[in-house]
């Protein structure tokens, strides 16, 4: 009896052993593609889909361009945290963020030349959006600007300013409305805000996260119009967009990560596949995911798309990123203030 | 009275098990199944699952190997001999038990990121050596967090069969003269080996589902991603293909603890047995 249990046992650590060696062969093969480069784009929340698809595109034309293979891999997450970690070593050839801040808090790292910001056109934002609404089929709680979004029993989903660059550009926006409304009286701007945040029911720490929160609950989604416009298209029986009066010209911003590319040798590469960004056939592509295309000709291609006579403020009414980061969101800001009482 | 009681607990216990486990599991499965079987096994074969069951499986076997000798050591040192600090080491055995994984995902990060102490040495040691060793955010990142959270589970278990032995018979051993690996060949181990197979076990199934302290490590899908962070990357995605999808990974992982559990049942009877044998 002994003697049968022991080999039971061993049979059972030598399958478990087999098993994990055949996952170590498996992995080598996978990396095995020879002369291949490997670039890492870390990007934010709502752009997988995107990247994706663009990813593909930019493949194909590095391959017939420069007779050489090239594979791009992923990361996604809040923008914040996203920075975060490729200040922490996480491997990034290229940042695709959400806001120009998180990309100079990883330049002040040291990881990104200064300057980064002149790189590329349009201030290196390749592609912007809006913040809009996104409510059920019907709008019963009738949400039409952001005066709708204080009222009791409305319920709203926005993600964590702190770890998410959507949510910033959600609450400027909203500050903007408030600015406008109160012309300007501080005290009563932050009680409006205030009082919007009284009625946020879950604060994701991601805009996706967000996104997939709000299918499950809440009466309004504050949204990347992006991620409002593929959300009704993923279900066009259950929701649709309202554009408020004010809203922000939302810049995420790109940059190679030039101490990492350095060491990758993919210096060259990373700079192609931010500029080709930029290219008729990108910015098509971005116009189709939702997102507005930089160049002024193909975005009126997509005026079907996009409302092109909202009302946007941008970040330069708060006098740039900087400045904004510093008296909204940095530690003690207008958002701790508001927020913890 | 006593068996109007037996049956009140029968129904609560049911109940509560029914509503928190079974039908929760039943609807991961049902779920999973909501585009089909075809469907089922294509979204088990993409490169971005493949890759993540490859780094879910190696992390599981290296945190297995490492803990199942640490384990035994460990079990061993604090059983048969006495020292000084002895409550300590035993106390510092169980921090992963009541300590967040995040927290260790984050400990991790501080220690070996390019902004922790030990991540200017690493760096620098790759130029040495012209190698390009990453830790935080790649593979070795996520077999260390699945070390950490699996560390007390298999001289937990083996610790309390030790002392309930007694060391008479190895005792006995040495003075007839066997040397120490006989006595553990032959004396000890024929006593833990149950226990050890069961905490092998407990430890299979934590390392196979630890999220916290491997979120906090990786960050590439497709590279670096375990089978919890791929199923929480699909339900991110946002489509309902996607999200039946992230499903069909799940049943994976249910499946794979249901066959853990049965493993532990028969390891747990085999158990039994052994100590009625004696």
């Amino acid at each position: 009896m002994r003697k049968r249990g022991k080999k039971r046992a061993a049979a059972l650590v030598l399958m478990i052993m087999a098993a994990g060696i055949l996952a170590g062969c498996a992995k080598q093969t996978d990396s095995g593609k020879d002369g291949t480069l490997t670039i890492t784009n870390v990007s934010y929340d709502p752009t997988r889909e995107f990247y994706q698809e663009y990813n593909k595109i930019f493949e194909d034309y590095y391959r017939d361009t420069y007779k050489n293979g090239i594979t791009v891999v992923q990361s996604h997450g809040g923008s914040g945290g996203q920075a975060r970690s490729v200040i922490e070593g996480a491997k990034a050839d290229v940042v695709t963020l959400a806001l120009a801040h998180d990309i100079t808090m990883i330049e002040k790292s040291g990881l990104i030349d200064s300057g980064w910001i002149k790189e590329f056109e349009g201030n290196s934002s390749p592609y912007t959006s809006a913040i809009v609404f996104l409510v059920r089929k019907g709008n019963e709680k009738n949400i039409k600007d952001w005066s709708d979004l204080i009222k009791p029993g409305v319920e709203v989903i926005t993600p964590d300013p702190k770890s998410s660059g959507g949510a910033c550009w959600n609450f400027l926006a909203a500050w903007q409305y408030a600015k406008v409304s109160y012309q300007g009286d501080e005290e009563k701007m932050k009680a409006f805000v205030a009082d919007l945040y009284k009625n946020v029911s879950v604060m994701d720490s991601g805009a996706r996260g967000a996104t997939t929160t709000f299918v499950e609950k809440g009466d309004v989604l504050i949204a990347w119009e992006n991620e409002a416009i593929n959300t009704v298209k993923e279900y066009p029986d259950q929701y649709e967009i309202i554009t408020p009066s004010i809203s922000i010209l939302a810049e995420p911003s790109v940059a190679v990560v030039d101490e990492n590319a350095r060491k990758d040798g993919a210096e060259k590469a990373s700079e192609e596949y931010l500029k080709y960004l930029y290219s008729d056939k990108a910015q098509r592509l971005i116009g189709e995911y939702g997102y507005r295309p930089s160049n002024k000709k193909i975005l009126s291609e997509f005026s079907g798309k996009f409302d092109l006579n909202v009302n946007l403020c941008t970040i330069d009414d708060f006098g740039g990123w900087d400045a904004a980061y510093e008296t909204f969101f940095a530690d003690g800001g207008i958002f701790d203030e508001i927020y913890d009482n | 009275m006593k068996i109007k009681s037996k049956w009140i607990l029968i129904g609560i216990s049911g109940i509560f098990l029914f509503f928190m486990l079974v039908l929760p599991l039943i609807s991961v499965i049902i779920n999973s199944l909501k585009e089909g079987i075809g469907f089922y096994f294509q979204s088990l074969a993409t490169p971005t699952v493949k890759s993540a069951f490859g780094v879910t499986v190696l992390a599981a076997v290296i945190a297995v190997v490492v803990n199942t000798i640490f384990g035994i050591a460990a079990a061993w040192l604090i059983t048969r001999f006495s020292f000084k600090g002895k409550q300590i080491l035993s106390a510092v055995i169980d921090i992963p038990f009541s300590i967040s994984p995040v927290i260790a995902g984050l400990a991790f990060l501080m220690t070996f990121g390019r902004m922790g102490w030990a991540g200017g040495l690493i760096a620098r040691l790759n130029e040495a050596l012209g190698t390009n060793i990453q830790i935080v955010f790649s593979v070795p990142g996520v077999v260390l967090a699945t070390v950490f959270v699996t560390f007390p589970f298999v001289s937990r278990e083996i610790i309390p069969v030790l002392l309930s032995v007694g060391k008479e018979e190895e005792e006995a051993a040495a003075l007839m003269g066997a040397d120490g690996f006989t006595i553990f060949r032959k004396i000890t181990f024929p006593h833990i080996r149950w226990a050890l197979l069961y905490g092998v076990i407990l430890c299979t199934a934590r390392a196979l589902g630890e999220f916290g302290a491997v979120h906090a490590l990786s960050k590439t899908r497709g590279e670096t991603f375990t089978l919890p962070l791929e199923i929480d990357a699909l339900y991110l995605s946002n489509s309902s293909e996607s999200i039946t999808s992230a499903f069909a990974v799940s049943s994976i992982l249910v499946l794979m603890a249901v066959a853990v559990l049965i493993i532990r049942n028969i390891a747990e009877h085999q158990a039994k047995k052994n100590e009625e044998n004696h």
